[in-house]
């Protein structure tokens, strides 16, 4: 009798879990291909600040490559670069990267280097800076992180990567030196990088992404 | 069997699940920081109750009282799911918004509540507008509390953050409570009183 009622409710189980698995992949198969769009999509509008004025064709979800630490880029843990290409020539790396210098806790940058070595653009993807001061990183706040567009290693000189302060060429945002000058440091250190591993990070096979299986 | 009419007014006000029988509190209080997010969990929780009750309804006479949690566990979680990769499909933006708090749904004891309470013991049609009714209540609270909570919030910043929250909800219940009770009050004072003045 017991065993009976074991073996009933075992069924049911086992009855309902196959009915709900079935829903599941049925609603999966319905909005896989829609959900990876808007991913895809998703992520290029995230990335649209750092590629002003950069023409490209290629696929950036799929370009998507891991440097693991350690690198020589800012951050301890490892970076995430997505490369753009025009006719399968490189046209551009953008390194999301952390500079862990900031006045409070590490701020996640995303920085566009053109193939030429120019900046295309740097973006704040997450801080935790004082509001009202160090948090106009962000665009939305302030226009103090676009002074890098089209700036380079040649321009300015080495030693002019620092802010007004420490005696370089970049303004800092006032009374939030400590962030001014995380940022600076982040954006040159990046392309000190870039120009000694130009080849390798276009050259490097992107991530198995899974969200890409089909 | 209640009309359709009392069964609304159950939902919406008597038994509310938020403010009546203050289930699902934790996404309630977490994701109501506008309108937009009250809405958006507000459908979603709605859409999961309808269905769990719908299913649970359907397979009521197959399920043995030993085996009942584990199998609301598995509707809801499947229909969560669901729901979950729907609103990524269809409303990314919304989903990116309210992130974990629509997984979290499962753990929305409002709807297992619902299942325990009265989709395992009634028809499905009965059922589903029992979801319907006690998920249109949750939803309106999230929304209302939403309202109020972005509104607020230009003035008097602390109404944005956690403890605005409780706030809030403390605020509506209280309200609730207060307009239930001058209605008591009014009922009893003046018989003589017409009733469209009652419903006020």
């Amino acid at each position: 009798m017991r065993d009976a009622t074991v073996t009933r409710s075992g069924i049911t189980l086992t009855a309902m879990a196959a009915l709900c698995t079935a829903l599941v992949a049925f609603t999966h198969e319905l909005t896989d291909e829609r959900i990876a769009d808007n991913e895809r999509a998703w992520l290029e509008q995230s990335l649209q600040p750092v590629l002003e004025g950069v023409e490209f064709d290629s696929d950036l979800t799929a370009s998507r490559t891991t440097i693991p630490a350690p690198h020589g880029l800012p951050g301890a843990d490892a970076a995430i670069v997505y490369r753009a290409f025009q006719d399968t020539t490189p046209v551009a790396a953008l390194f999301a990267v952390t500079a862990r210098n900031g006045y409070s806790g590490p701020i996640r940058l995303l920085i566009g280097v053109r193939a030429d070595g120019r900046i295309s653009g740097v973006h704040a993807l997450s801080h935790r800076e004082t509001p009202g001061l160090g948090d106009r990183i962000d665009r939305s706040k302030s226009d103090w992180i676009e002074q890098f567009a089209g700036r380079s290693l040649a321009d300015p000189a080495t030693t002019g990567w620092r802010i007004t302060r420490d005696g370089g060429d970049f303004d800092q945002m006032t009374g939030a030196s400590v962030t001014s000058r995380a940022v600076v440091g982040a954006v040159s250190e990046t392309l000190l990088y870039f120009e000694s591993n130009k080849q390798g990070v276009f050259a490097r096979p992107a991530d198995q992404a899974e969200v890409l299986a089909e | 069997m209640t009309s359709l009419g009392e069964r609304f007014k159950a939902g919406l006000w008597y038994e509310n699940p938020g403010l009546v029988q203050l289930l699902g509190l934790c996404p309630l209080l977490a994701v109501t920081t506008t309108v937009a997010n009250g809405l958006g969990l507000g459908i979603a929780t709605l859409s999961v109750m309808v269905l769990s009750n719908t299913l649970v309804s359907a397979v009521r006479r197959w399920i043995q009282p030993e085996i009942r949690i584990p199998m609301y566990v598995l509707i809801i979680a499947s229909l969560v799911t669901c729901t979950e990769l729907v609103f990524k499909a269809w409303i990314p933006v919304l989903d990116r918004s309210l992130g974990i708090f629509i997984p979290l749904i499962v753990t929305n004891c409002a709807i297992v509540a619902r299942a325990e309470v009265f989709a395992s013991r009634n028809a499905v049609v009965a059922s589903i507008i029992d979801g319907f009714v006690m998920g249109t209540g949750f939803a309106l609270l999230l929304i209302a509390i939403g309202a109020f909570r972005e509104l607020v919030s230009t003035a008097w910043l602390l109404a944005a953050l956690p403890p605005g929250a409780f706030f809030s909800l403390a605020l509506a219940v209280a309200a609730k409570n207060a307009i239930d009770s001058r209605r008591a009050n009014r009922e009893t004072d003046s018989v003589t009183e017409p009733a469209g003045q009652l419903e006020r």
